[in-house]
């Protein structure tokens, strides 16, 4: 407890004066839901990742091959639209080592998100996954992966189709 | 204002109810190609900055303007997004060039309204969360209070506020990007079901998908662009009280002060003669009425009147919703303001085709920023 509280005389606000509504409060739960349009760029890559394969974008005037794929160059500001297949293999950009859940629960096992930058694209551009069937220790930027996919009849067209990337 | 800046470059996408063939990205890709293409500029060169207009609870994405720059050609640029209607980002845009800061701006709005499931959840959660969401009530419900003062107050009827929906969605075949034009009768309007009475069904626009994006040129560099600038003369903003108790629930006190705001810089003295077009909020039928009147482009307790004598249909005196309004093109969420200015724009550049008006010089393009708002901007444009 802060100094300050301790010196000042009073009684401290618990979780139960709320829940038995001494003090009052309102609360809400929001219901916000969605479903985006994938649309041509998005709805391609998402369907070949159902197919188990990488698909990137390449960009003839300005010599760029990028992942995930898109209609339009964000620095020239023209049409790309040269598709093809890209390796399932890369290198680790940069990682981290988490050991909290995206709703906030101690890890025991942690989690190694990375972002891998995908063999084939120019300049170098990466996806951001996980990695696994690794020792966190051993994680190093620069190391060589590939990706580890789901079975193909468990694929549904999402980037968890690819379940992570591991050494190689 | 005299001649100081100018909409030199328009293009746009949709609108219709579903757009699943294109990602938002997508959607805005396109509209601001067309746009730049219609403007002769490239946005990685030209363009000094860039304005979007976004609710990250209409987009499903949390500090959404962080989506925004590269579908725009605004990545390594000034981005800034605006929490309103479309016109409130198109006045933030002006005002860039007004102040000198930048010669070039560009505006973006965009309506993916079929993506949100829970749409009716998310306008409720606009809703004050303590003193009106414990209610429960359906977001429309506010509509028909204001709807039923309206009324009460002006002496202005259902069957009025009906044909309004009737000639806005007629307009609308006119508009070959008009999601929801059709030929009703004042019957099918009345024999709608009830929604929240007395608005009915069919007295409620309809959602599109879509996008308008703008380019705004400084006086100079919009005379180098274009032969046909359309200059912003006038332009007000207002923002009414939240609160639902003391609203005033008979008029849209806010259109008129922004209006008024518009019009005295437009040097407009006397709306109705002045401004021979207008294309206004009508996102439900009522609202077409009421903001007319605030909007003092006819009296109080005389919009009814206009509508019966036809004195608003496109061969009418003063024509309002041409394009078919958000009535006929649909409701497109925060791009519905600049969906108004769009058809300013067509107009009075001649382009607007089947529906084109034959002389005219000076347009009106007003926006409220829907429910449960008491909250408006208006444009005042001219050749």
């Amino acid at each position: 407890m802060a100094k300050i509280v301790r010196e000042l005389p009073g009684l401290a606000l618990t979780p139960e004066d709320i829940s038995q509504r001494k003090v009052l409060s309102t609360s809400w739960v929001p219901k916000a839901e969605y479903a985006w349009d994938a649309g041509i760029a998005m709805g391609r890559y998402l369907e070949e990742l159902r197919n188990g394969r990488l698909m990137g974008v390449r960009h003839r005037r300005c010599g760029r091959t990028v992942i995930p794929p898109r209609i339009f160059c964000e620095q020239c500001f023209a049409p790309m639209d040269e598709w093809g297949e890209l390796p399932d293999t890369g290198t680790v950009n940069t990682f981290s080592i988490c050991y909290v859940s995206w709703d906030v629960k101690r890890l025991e096992v942690p989690e190694i998100p990375a972002v891998i930058e995908i063999d084939g694209t120019s300049p170098r551009v990466g996806i951001l996954h996980k990695l696994g069937e690794v020792d966190p220790q051993q994680v190093k930027v620069g190391m060589p992966v590939k990706a580890v996919w789901k079975p193909a009849e468990e694929r549904n067209g999402a980037i968890t189709d690819i379940l992570y990337f591991q050494p190689i | 204002m005299q001649k100081q800046m100018a909409i030199v470059g328009v293009g746009y996408s949709g609108f219709s109810s579903i757009s699943p063939g294109l990602s938002y990205k997508e959607l805005m890709y396109e509209a601001a190609v067309r746009a730049y293409q219609d403007a002769g500029i490239d946005p990685r060169q030209d363009a000094d900055g860039f304005v979007t207009v976004a609710e990250d609870f209409h987009e499903g994405t949390s500090i959404f303007d962080e989506y925004v720059p590269d579908q725009l050609g605004a990545v390594m640029r000034p981005v800034h997004t605006v929490t309103g209607d479309g016109i409130h980002g198109l006045i933030a845009g002006a005002l860039k060039i007004l102040s000198g800061a930048m010669n070039i701006v560009v505006v973006e709005g965009h309506s993916k309204a079929s993506n949100i499931l829970t749409l009716s959840q998310v306008t409720a959660y606009a809703l004050d969360p303590i003193y009106n969401r414990p209610l429960g009530l359906n977001p429309y419900s506010i509509a028909g209070l204001e709807m039923q003062r309206f009324l009460h107050q002006t002496k202005n009827t259902v069957e009025q506020c009906a044909r309004v929906v009737v000639k806005n969605r007629r307009n609308a075949l006119n508009h070959p990007s008009a999601g929801h034009g059709s030929d009703i009768s004042l019957e099918d309007v009345l024999a709608s079901e009830r929604v929240a009475s007395p608005l009915r069904k069919l007295d409620i626009a309809p959602h599109s998908d879509g996008c308008v994006v703008f380019v705004l040129a400084s006086a100079d560099a919009a005379r180098d662009l274009t032969p046909q600038p359309i200059w912003i003369r006038g332009m007000g903003w207002s923002n009414g009280s939240y609160s639902l108790e003391q609203r005033n629930w008979a008029h849209a006190d806010y259109a008129r002060q922004a209006a008024q705001m518009a019009y005295h810089q437009a040097g407009v003295e006397k709306p109705h003669d002045e401004i021979d077009f207008a294309e206004i909020d009508d996102t439900f039928s009522y609202k077409e009425l009421q903001h007319m009147e605030a909007l003092e482009l006819c009296g109080e307790g005389e919009a009814g009147r206009m509508i019966d004598e036809g004195a608003t249909q496109p061969g009418g005196s003063l024509p309002i919703n041409v394009s078919g309004g958000s009535l006929g093109v649909g409701n497109l969420l925060e791009a519905s303001g600049l969906q108004r200015v769009l058809e300013v724009v067509l107009q009075l550049r001649g382009q607007a085709s089947a529906r084109q008006l034959k002389n005219v010089e000076t347009g009106l393009a007003f926006a409220w920023r829907g429910l449960p708002t008491a909250s408006g901007a208006a444009l005042v444009l001219s050749r």
